[in-house]
């Protein structure tokens, strides 16, 4: 029943046994212990396990690993390189568009996925392009700040932030 | 601060990081994915669990037949009620839940019987192979029904099915209704809403058969009450029992009661001796629900011509769901909300709550607020019209002040509660708006209050509500322990700005340590709106402590009095003369030196609630925390949809700790009144059936559903508290149903008194009123302006 599946995730390649039935959620959370993709529902509805397919997003829940082969995934765990933030995880970080955090990755992939198809996204266009990722802490506000400074050019040279006040 | 002056900063209230919007100390880890979650943790020779949940509400057990579930391959255990059939609850008051189904089902979801094996695909499968008989029993899903149904109880013991009465009266109530100018009285419905945090509840038992101890990692927001409740319910010896809070990925009181989860995966991991996952699906987690109490309340308002308000008679009746739970808390927290924030002298509250065959409510941010507010600022608004004055007027004049001593003898010891109403009214220009917009076209103002600390403990009654010890050295810095949890709403950073405060050094340099009970000392918890106040104090208390150590091998060296040493950019200076000056960790190196680490401990306890009454250890409060509001909105005339334009907010929360964190407590906690006043409420039918166990059909607000903000922090300073702040987690979420219902009225007239405002609930109630409501279209500013009616 179970089969072999070949997949690209952050740039490298995995060879993994999965069942017919499972998702891009369970491999990447149960079978390689990248637990940055979260899951508020495994039905669609919440956009926490929002990850990124061939630059676009989509819900890992609902999305079964044996059709993604030769598909180019990114997670959250991706998007950190050497220690460089990127510039939507920075703006969020520094605008506080984060409280809990278990809608966070999703965000971040949305966003990211929002600016991939539309890199200028006027207030409209961002409420719609997020409108799939629930927070039930933030009230979205801060969230908006974020993508609009990054939209705006504010984080263009984004470099390590400090945590905290120095 | 000016060289030459002898204040400390704290006097003249200018500090370097209280008052900075910092980011998250977690919040790197956050934005990588890096943050653990319960569900997130994997132990070596994990197993999981999933639980047989009951397909009926309400009736009697015949048969759990789990024997092909136990022969099942992979399957490890399986475990039934009536092993563990000792009760729990919030405290030892009214036990009423176990883990599993004994005898009898009581709600919807409930659990018969749990499995756990070597996968959760395994469990799943062995779940199909339990044999469930149940005897079904009438379902009581209506608080009247069952408050009348004599011979269906719920529970055996609970006579009418009545869990907690409480009344209250203050002064002389029927007196002066009788001699008000006008009387208002409604009736008014809020619906039963769940915290829809994003997180499900997860947990994560772990049994050490080796040295016989538990370690439980669950999402909880109080550690140490866990601790007891699984102690008690389970029979091991508290210091036996360790609980680590991972990152709570949402809480908003949901998540303060044990769920019966971690009980299962407790006793399941001590029978196998292997660690145990349990998380819930979102349907389960909705069966659990644990949110906000659905409420009929009836309330009668006084007031003389000059709108000074006389007199509140408030009866209620809630829906408490199957179970005990936090039910008698939020009973009195209505009434003791009820005694704010207008200076109302004569107050009479009657309130009963009742067992239903549905998902048991808890607490839910601005616990009790929002049954209290939506009716209450629902009756200004009326009396407001009645009476020909502006509802910004009228509350400005009964609005509380420092000072104001509640008839129940509870001290506000802080306020700038009109500085609030001002705020909002200025900004969104309410006098020219209110009762002269178009017609569908609607503004409605509501205020409230939270309290702000907590008075009561739920165990050890006479311990410290929140203690932190501190350690400082040149190896690890400043290491805050503190038993506080971080839900979301920052504590771990407020926390950090507090103690960075106090020593005068960097944000990197302080480790905190919390969420777990060996590590850190006890402490109340994240509930009732605290942590900032309350943890706050004690983390400051031991700063101040280890700082003083400090201080005296800096004074001895520079040859200064201790008392006029200050500490800023890791240097201790004197205030007097910046030139004598030492490093700050050279200093802890010199105490290091002679008398090894430096400890500091602090603690905190709230004033002992006075008075004679009932319910008075339920609500009075070292600190309040105020907020008033403003909705704008849009209501179409045609389906009755409600839109919600603009939405303004001022915010009385003391000294703002960190503004942005603040910003975020209250477009949060809007937004989550806004879920109530508009879309959110669980469905039950007939039968108890929860007919929305998920989140398409139980809708939260998306990025579509929120106005734009418009939100202040007005300029406070509580002399009261550590570094001046206090509350405002909760405060916000208070007044939004009613600000909402009162802006609805102001566009078409229409007084919805029930959430969720459905557009279907304003169609109908427009063409209900037809006549009126035509009558309104020309006459709208007449009809607000209307004569003061004499009684
Ligand atoms: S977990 Fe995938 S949408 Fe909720
Ligand atoms: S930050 Fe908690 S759900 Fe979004």
């Amino acid at each position: 029943m179970k089969q072999v599946v070949h997949l690209n995730i952050n740039g490298s390649p995995y060879d993994v046994m999965v069942a017919p039935n499972a998702t891009i959620a369970d491999v990447v959370r149960r079978q390689l212990g990248m637990t940055g993709t979260k899951l508020g529902c495994e039905q669609g509805d919440c956009g926490a396990c929002t990850i990124l397919i061939d630059g676009k997003s989509h819900l890992s829940c609902i999305t079964l690993a044996v059709a993604s082969e030769g598909k180019e995934i990114v997670t959250i765990e991706g998007l950190e390189q050497n220690g460089k933030l990127d510039p939507i995880q920075q703006a969020i970080l520094e605008k506080q568009g984060v409280q809990c955090g278990i809608c966070t990755p999703g965000v971040i992939m949305s966003a990211k996925g929002l600016l991939n198809e539309n890199p200028k996204p006027n207030h409209e266009e961002i409420v719609v392009g997020m409108s799939g990722n629930l927070c039930r802490c933030t009230g979205y506000e801060k969230i908006f700040d974020a993508i609009e400074a990054v939209v705006e050019g504010e984080y263009d040279d984004a470099a390590t932030p400090q945590v905290g006040a120095e | 601060m000016d060289q030459d002056s002898a204040y400390t900063r704290e006097q003249v209230r200018e500090f370097e990081i209280v008052g900075q919007s910092v980011p998250r100390v977690e919040g790197y880890d956050k934005v990588t994915g890096r943050a653990e979650y319960t569900d997130d943790i994997d132990l070596h020779g994990m197993t999981y669990a999933k639980v047989y949940c009951s397909p009926v509400a309400h009736g009697i057990i015949k048969k759990v037949d789990v024997s092909k579930a136990k022969e099942y391959p992979g399957v490890l255990d399986v475990i039934v009620g009536e092993e563990h059939p000792k009760k729990y609850s919030v405290n030892d008051l009214l036990p009423t839940e176990t883990p599993l189904a004994v005898d009898k089902v009581r709600y919807f979801g409930e659990g018969l019987a749990a499995v756990v094996a070597i996968s959760e695909q395994i469990a799943a499968e062995a779940l199909a192979l339990i044999d469930v008989e149940i005897e079904e029993l009438p379902a009581l899903v209506n608080a009247h029904d069952s408050e009348a149904s004599a011979d269906n109880l719920i529970h055996d013991f609970a006579k009418n099915n009545t869990n907690h009465t409480a009344e209250q009266h203050f002064g002389d109530v029927d007196d002066a209704l009788a001699k008000s100018d006008v009387v208002v009285e409604e009736t008014f419905y809020t619906s039963m809403v769940n915290g829809g945090f994003i997180e499900t509840q997860s947990v994560v038992a772990d049994y050490d058969p080796g040295k016989r101890k538990l370690t439980v990692y669950n999402c909880n927001q109080l550690a140490h009450t866990l601790q007891h409740t699984i102690a008690r319910t389970i029979d091991m010896p508290l210091d036996d029992i360790r609980v680590i809070i991972p990152n709570v990925g949402g809480g908003f009181g949901g998540k303060t009661e044990a769920t019966p989860s971690v009980l299962i995966a407790s006793i399941m991991s001590r029978k196998i001796g292997r660690p145990v996952k349990l998380t819930y699906d979102r349907d389960e987690s909705i069966y659990q629900n644990k949110g906000r109490h659905a409420c009929h309340l009836s309330l009668k308002l006084g007031f003389n011509k000059d709108g000074t308000i006389q007199a509140l008679d408030l009866s209620i009746l809630l829906d408490g769901g199957a179970h005990s739970g936090w039910g008698f808390v939020v009973l009195w927290f209505i009434a003791a909300l009820t005694h704010l924030p207008y200076k109302v002298r004569n107050i009479r509250y009657e309130g009963r709550r009742v067992y239903t065959n549905k998902p048991t409510p808890g607490a839910q941010r601005s616990f009790g607020g929002v049954q209290a507010r939506t009716a209450v600022e629902s009756c200004f608004d009326m009396a407001a019209v009645e009476l020909g004055i502006n509802p910004y007027e009228l509350r400005m004049i009964n609005a509380v002040e420092t000072g104001y001593k509640c008839p129940s003898v509870v001290e506000v010891r802080h306020s700038e509660f009109k500085k609030c109403l001002e705020s909002v009214a200025t900004r969104s220009d309410f006098a020219n708006k209110w009762g002269k917009l178009p017609r569908g076209k609607g503004i409605g103002f509501a205020a409230g209050h939270y309290s702000s600390g907590g008075a009561f403990l739920l165990y050890n009654s006479s311990r410290a509500h929140s203690t932190a010890n501190i350690r400082v050295d040149t190896e690890a810095g400043a290491t805050v322990f503190c038993g506080v949890t971080d839900i979301g709403q920052g504590s771990t950073t407020v926390m950090t700005q507090i103690a960075c405060e106090v020593f005068g050094i960097p944000m990197r340099k302080v480790n905190f340590i919390c969420q777990d009970t060996m590590l850190a000392p006890m402490d109340n918890g994240t509930m009732d709106s605290r942590a900032t106040y309350g943890a706050g104090h004690a983390v400051k208390n031991a700063a101040l402590d280890a700082r003083s150590k400090i201080f005296d091998v800096a004074a001895a060296h520079l040859g200064v009095r201790a008392e006029q040493l200050q500490c800023k950019d890791e240097l201790i200076s004197s205030i007097y003369d910046d030139n004598r000056f030492i490093n700050f960790w050279e200093a802890v190196r010199m105490y290091q030196e002679v008398q090894g680490t430096v400890f500091g401990t602090g603690d905190y306890t709230p004033p002992q609630p006075r008075g004679d009454y009932d319910g008075k250890i339920i609500g009075p409060s070292p600190a309040f925390g105020f907020t008033a509001q403003i909705a704008e909105v849009d209501v179409n005339l045609r389906t009755g949809q409600v839109k919600v334009l603009k939405y303004y907010e001022a915010t009385d929360c003391g000294k703002a700790v960190n503004p942005a964190s603040v910003e975020g407590q209250v477009e949060g906690g809007v937004v989550m009144g806004l879920g109530q006043a508009l879309i959110e409420e669980i469905v039950v039918d007939r039968n108890g059936r929860v007919l929305n166990p998920n989140l398409h059909d139980y809708k939260i607000p998306t990025t579509m559903d929120v106005p734009e903000f418009d939100s202040e922090i007005v300029d406070a300073y509580d002399p009261t508290s550590a570094y001046g702040g206090k509350e405002v987690g909760e405060a916000p979420t208070g007044p939004v149903c009613a600000a909402i219902m009162n802006a609805v009225y102001d566009a078409v007239g229409v007084r919805l008194t029930e959430v969720p405002i459905t557009p279907e609930k304003v169609f109908r109630a427009m063409r209900g009123q037809h006549s009126r409501g035509l009558e309104l279209e020309t006459t709208t500013i007449g009809f607000h302006n209307a004569k003061i009616r004499s009684v």
